[in-house]
This record gives structure tokens, C-alpha cells and sequence, in this order.
């Protein structure tokens, strides 16, 4: 597959537009009252972002305090029981926190010092942004709050229990369907009725601009560094990345630098649920339209009436509606290809990576292994894939054993 | 010249102030929609707004929130709402009707599809809230080619360019919000909204709607006193969830409030 563009870098720095547009997608589709915000933000976030002070700030608490740059593994055993392409696993796990998620709240978390806001407040779905936003907040001295919906609460126990260790206030969110959409609507409920003290770190490349391109922006070191060190290790560019989505941020942060690498091919590997044809999935990229949710246009999961469909997913974090607006344009524009995994595929990676490579990874980075594996097994021995390791399974660890039907 | 502009110009050479009262399209059962629409007349009401229910209502409070699950639970589409308008109007073609609501509906409707239906049911304004008139560029003008308003919100953290903006988008009225927050959260404070309000009438002619943090007469009539209209919803939606199951005692709280607003907003001094 090709993209029916050509992608060059003069190209790509016109996306997203003066209005937050990646072609049709994006945009700034919220209530009057949050509108002077995003303005603020994003013109503090355009003066600030080549500025060297705040760059340097940025590099030094990724190298000291997330303890980047994160490895590039080369799976042996994986990659020999698989028997295709190279596999190498991007250790976005091993960063502070877990997950990749704290790349950005790092950078978030400078903003809101930036611009003199002394309160942050985050949506969470499997916990790992929570955790990685209330853990900055710590840091920084700031008052946080996350949203949670009572669903994801409940599946993910232990990460609510690590935001309140860390001084977080967690709102379980009772409204709708009690998951990661019904999260973000309250937190936007919060931010519009707290808008002058208040910083919204948004932990996806989803929401009103300028969030898809900052939270880009920050998670592209994953790309930048991945490269790097497949140029290092390999002497040339991968074939292939794989990286699940669910709002889409470790898959963007991976696949952007590599985006005017004609020959790497790219997948996001979005929730399948109990299957795209069962209707109880989370694939708005495989199975959805484009409508409009939570301040951008992009692919969702809606009915025939545009009222947005309850998701499934045995991942808390994948389990989502919708999807960022560059991940839409990208696959409009054939950059990227979108596929999904079943839960089943998902649970049996897991399962796999951890026996064979004392790995034990994140649900939703468990669909991007099973992608992987799969996609792998179709590759030549000398072809060479990267599979974001976007974060660690401890948090999981309850839903798989009560899946045993084991109580710890 | 549009309904809601012919409206509000009557009612400017009168010296009287617009009652706008909202609810939620098909709440609680959408067979009562067009009963209680007629009803909000009968008690005062100059100009209506008519959610449209939505899934993720993400700038209203639980009281809104709430009143969409209940029309959703009876399977309420913008379809449905556009046959509520069709039916009111046999009964009532002179006041307006303002559909409000989210803008996926529309979306999936198709803006072309959606405007026409709209014109032909006799809706006479749109107040989309997560669509700020930067997005607004397709469908403004397909509006205002139906002589139907597009009717945009104004916030208290709005700077003077984007009131200036807004205005020159609006048509009918502005819907100034006058507090922070979702809908049915604060009380509202006057001092602020006077403020802003008479800034909004420095910029532009157009009248202004203020809505958000009004629960009776007494607060409706202060708020009159600085604009052209009052916007009153969750009060109501909350009268109406209260009583769910009965449509003549829903009809008879609504009414009786409703009244006590128009009475309080003509005794003005």
C-alpha cells in the first residue's frame, strides 16, 4: 500500500491547519465558554514550542525523570517462533509510569506551568493517563482530578488506587455508558466550569485543536527515537510499525517521524472486540463514519440517528468511540493502513509475549502484538518490524486472573 | 424577514422582552412534545427552543443530560424532531421555533438533507453548541438561503474580536451564556452579565438572548432588564422530569411558571 499523496515534510507542516484541520478532519467543535482557551493555549503552545528554554525543560524531564530514550528490544525468541520479519519491540513500557502516556503529560504539565493554571484535571480510560497526569501534578505541586467512568473504575482498580497514593482526586463518572467517552464529556463539563484556573490534559491526539497536534508533537519522540535506533541497530529504516489505537497517541507518536518513509508501511490495530461483525467492538477507523464528538470531526461509531454507539472492548483504554483526526485523514489518504484484533487474539498475545519474552504487556498493546504477530508471520527473515510497546500489564493483571477465574 | 426577526422587532416596538423556554424534543415521551410546545405558548412564550437529544450532550448539566436519556429511550431522531415542528405548525405558524442541540445529528443527517427538512417542517432558527462559526462556513449560508438563523452562543470569556465575529455569523439573536459552567449549574451574577451584555450591544444591533442560571420570574426579570430575551431551560426540564408520568400536571407546573415569567418580564419598570 501507498499513500496518494507524496508525503514530504513541507507537506506534512501544513497539517493540521490555522484551524486545526488534517483535511476534512479536526477542528475546534466546542461551546462558546472553552473557545478563548484553546485560543490561549495554542498560540502559548506555537510561541513556546520552538523556544530552546522550554525544549531543553522538556528534553531533561524526559531523560531524568521518564528515563528516556526507552530501548529498542530486539524479540529473539518471539521473532524465531514466529518465523518472519525481525521483530523488535519499541519499550515505551519501561518509561516511568508504565505507558507511554507520561511523554505527554510531561509536556502538558509545562503548559499549564506556562501559563500560571494551578489546577489540572484529565480523563482517564485504563488509568495509565490518569496515573501519568496526577504523577506530573505531584510533581509539579498542582491540584489534579481525574475522570473516570464507574465501568473503568471498577476493571481498573489498581490504577485508581495508585492516582489517590499520588494525591488525585478520581471522579468515577456514572453518565451513559460509564467508559472513556463518558469520562472525557464530564471532564469537558469541568473544564467549561473552571476554565480560568484550570488546565485540561487531554491524553489522546483526540479532542479541539490544538490537542491532536501538541499531543502529538510530544509523543513523537517514540518515532524520533525509534528510528534512530533502528538506523543504529539495522543500519536502515524498518519495514513495517504496528501500534494499537484507541484515541491513537502512542500509534501517532511511533508512526509520524517515519511518515516521508515511503518504504515503511503502517498499521494501527484498533479493538475488535468480540468481533467487527457482532457490533461489539471499538474500530470507528475499521467499522465507522465520519461524524463529529469531544471537539473534532473524525471517524466514530454513531447510529443511523448520529447518536454515538456504546463500544466494547476488554481494553479499558482502547474502549472508544472515536479516534484522532490525523489517524482519520491518514487512512483517507491511504498513509496508514487500520486493522483490528478480538479480544481473544488480544488476551492470547498477551499470554504469548509473557511467556516467551517475560513481557508482560498493557491490553491494549496486547492488540498490537497480535497484529504484529500475524503480520510478522507473513514477512521475509530480513524484513524488520517495530511493535510499540506502549505500556506494562500490571494494571491488568485482575481482569486476566478473574478471566482464570482466579480471585487475588 | 425571518419569524424569530419579525418577533423580537414587534416586540422591541412594544417595550416588551422575549420569553424563550426550552425543552428537550420527545421528553418525556415524544407524543407529549407538540402538546407541551402549544403549552409554553398559551403561557407566554415569544420564541421556542427545541433540543434535540443528544448521547454525549457534553455542555449541558445533568438535568439536560437526563432529559435526553428519556427522549433517547423512546428513540427520539432529528427525523422525529422535524415531524414535532411539521405538527406544531398546523396549529401555530407564527412563533418561532429554534432547534438546539449537537451537531453529530446534523452530521449524519447530511447539512443539505437536514436544511431543507428544516425549512419545510417551519424551523426558523439553529443553535448548534459545539459548532462555533469558524466551522460554520457550509452551513450558515445554506441557513440564511432558507431565511432560517443561525443562531450562535456568546460566553462570558468571549473577547471583543469574537464577539464581533459571532455577530456579524448571528442572525435573530445571540444566546449569551451568562455563567461558566454547563447548563443548570450556577446562579448568575447580574453585575457580570450586565457588563458583558451592554459590551455585546456597543459591538453589534443584534438582540441578545441570555440564558443559563435562570430559575424563576424574579431572576427572569432581572435579566430581561439587560437584554432582549430570556432563556430559560433546566428549570423547566427539571418540572417536567419531576412529573414524568403525567401530562396534565407537567403542563399545569410548566404553565404556572411560565406565566409567572411573562407577568414579571411586562411589569418591568
Amino acid at each position: 500500500m501507498s499513500a496518494n499523496v507524496k508525503l514530504t515534510e513541507e507537506f506534512l507542516r501544513q497539517f493540521p491547519d490555522s484551524k486545526g484541520h488534517f483535511g476534512q478532519y479536526g477542528g475546534k467543535f466546542v461551546s462558546e465558554t472553552l473557545m478563548s482557551s484553546l485560543v490561549d493555549l495554542e498560540n502559548k503552545y506555537l510561541a513556546l514550542r520552538d523556544d530552546p528554554d522550554f525544549k531543553k525543560e522538556f528534553d531533561n524531564d524526559l531523560a531524568d525523570y521518564v528515563g528516556r530514550p526507552s530501548p529498542l528490544y530486539l524479540a529473539e525468541r518471539l521473532t524465531r517462533e514466529v518465523g518472519g520479519a525481525r521483530i523488535y519491540l519499541k519499550r515505551e513500557d519501561l518509561n516511568h509510569t508504565g505507558a507511554h502516556k507520561v511523554n505527554n503529560t510531561i509536556g502538558q504539565a509545562l503548559l499549564a506551568k506556562y501559563l500560571g493554571k494551578p489546577r489540572i484535571i484529565a480523563e482517564t480510560g485504563a488509568g495509565q493517563h490518569g496515573v501519568a497526569s496526577a504523577t506530573v501534578a505531584a510533581r509539579l505541586g498542582l491540584d489534579c482530578k481525574v475522570f473516570m467512568g464507574e465501568h473503568d473504575v471498577q476493571r481498573q482498580a489498581l490504577n485508581v488506587y495508585r492516582m489517590k497514593l499520588l494525591g488525585a482526586e478520581v471522579e468515577p463518572v456514572k453518565s451513559g455508558t460509564r467508559t472513556l467517552k463518558d469520562a472525557m464529556n464530564e471532564a469537558l463539563r469541568d473544564w467549561v466550569t473552571n476554565v480560568d484556573d484550570t488546565f485540561y490534559i487531554i491524553g489522546t491526539v483526540a479532542g479541539p485543536h490544538p490537542y491532536p497536534m501538541l499531543v502529538r508533537d510530544f509523543q513523537s519522540i517514540i518515532g524520533r527515537e525509534a528510528r534512530a535506533q533502528c538506523l543504529e541497530k539495522e543500519g536502515r529504516l524498518p519495514d513495517a510499525l504496528v501500534a494499537c489505537v484507541g484515541g491513537g497517541s502512542n500509534a501517532i507518536g511511533l508512526f509520524h517521524p517515519f511518515l516521508c518513509d515511503e518504504g515503511v508501511e503502517m498499521y494501527g490495530v484498533e479493538a475488535g472486540g468480540h468481533g467487527i461483525e457482532t457490533g461489539q467492538h471499538a474500530a470507528p477507523l475499521s467499522a465507522g463514519q465520519p461524524g463529529v464528538l469531544h471537539g473534532n470531526r473524525t471517524y466514530l461509531m454513531s447510529d443511523d440517528d448520529g447518536q454515538i454507539m456504546s463500544t466494547h472492548s476488554v481494553s479499558a483504554g482502547l474502549d472508544y468511540p472515536g479516534v484522532g483526526p490525523e489517524h482519520a485523514w491518514l487512512k483517507d489518504i491511504k498513509r496508514a493502513d487500520y486493522v483490528s484484533v478480538t479480544d481473544t487474539e488480544a488476551l492470547d498475545a498477551f499470554r504469548r509475549l509473557t511467556l516467551v519474552e517475560g513481557i508482560m504487556p498493557a491490553l491494549e498493546t496486547s492488540h498490537a502484538i497480535a497484529y504484529g504477530i500475524k503480520k510478522a508471520a507473513t514477512m521475509r527473515s530480513d524484513e524488520i518490524m517495530i511493535i510499540n510497546l506502549s505500556g506494562r500489564g500490571d494494571k491488568d493483571i485482575h481482569t486476566i486472573a478473574t478471566l482464570d477465574g482466579i480471585k487475588i | 424577514m425571518s419569524r424569530i426577526k419579525s418577533t423580537l422587532t414587534a416586540l422591541h416596538q412594544a417595550e416588551r422582552k422575549a420569553l424563550i423556554p426550552y425543552i428537550t424534543g420527545g421528553d418525556p415521551k415524544p407524543e407529549w412534545t407538540v402538546d407541551l410546545m402549544h403549552s409554553l405558548v398559551a403561557s407566554g412564550a415569544d420564541i421556542l427552543e427545541l433540543g434535540v437529544p443528544f448521547s454525549d450532550p457534553m455542555a449541558d448539566g445533568p438535568v439536560i443530560q437526563l432529559a435526553c436519556e428519556r427522549a433517547l429511550e423512546h428513540g427520539t431522531s432529528l427525523k422525529d424532531i422535524l415531524a414535532m415542528v411539521v405538527a406544531f405548525r398546523e396549529q401555530d405558524q407564527n412563533t418561532p421555533v429554534v432547534l438546539m442541540g449537537y451537531l453529530n445529528p446534523v452530521e449524519k443527517m447530511g447539512y443539505q438533507i437536514f436544511v431543507d427538512a428544516a425549512a419545510k417542517a417551519g424551523v426558523d432558527g439553529v443553535l448548534m453548541v459545539d459548532l462555533p462559526p469558524e466551522e460554520a462556513e457550509t452551513l450558515v449560508p445554506m441557513l440564511n438561503e432558507k431565511s432560517m438563523d443561525a443562531v450562535f452562543l456568546i460566553a462570558p470569556t468571549t473577547t471583543d474580536e469574537r464577539i464581533q465575529n459571532i455577530c456579524e455569523h448571528s442572525s435573530g439573536y445571540v444566546y449569551y451564556v451568562s455563567v461558566k459552567g454547563v447548563t443548570g449549574s450556577a446562579s448568575l451574577n447580574e453585575e457580570e452579565v450586565s457588563a458583558k451584555v451592554s459590551r455585546i450591544k456597543e459591538l453589534n444591533s443584534i438582540p441578545v438572548g441570555v440564558g443559563f442560571g435562570i430559575r424563576d420570574a424574579q431572576s427572569a426579570a432581572q435579566v430581561a432588564r439587560l437584554a432582549d430575551g430570556v432563556i430559560v431551560g433546566s428549570v423547566i426540564v427539571n418540572l417536567i422530569a419531576e412529573n414524568s408520568d403525567d401530562l396534565p400536571k407537567i403542563k399545569d407546573k410548566i404553565g404556572s411558571l411560565v406565566s409567572s415569567m411573562r407577568s414579571a418580564l411586562d411589569q418591568l419598570d
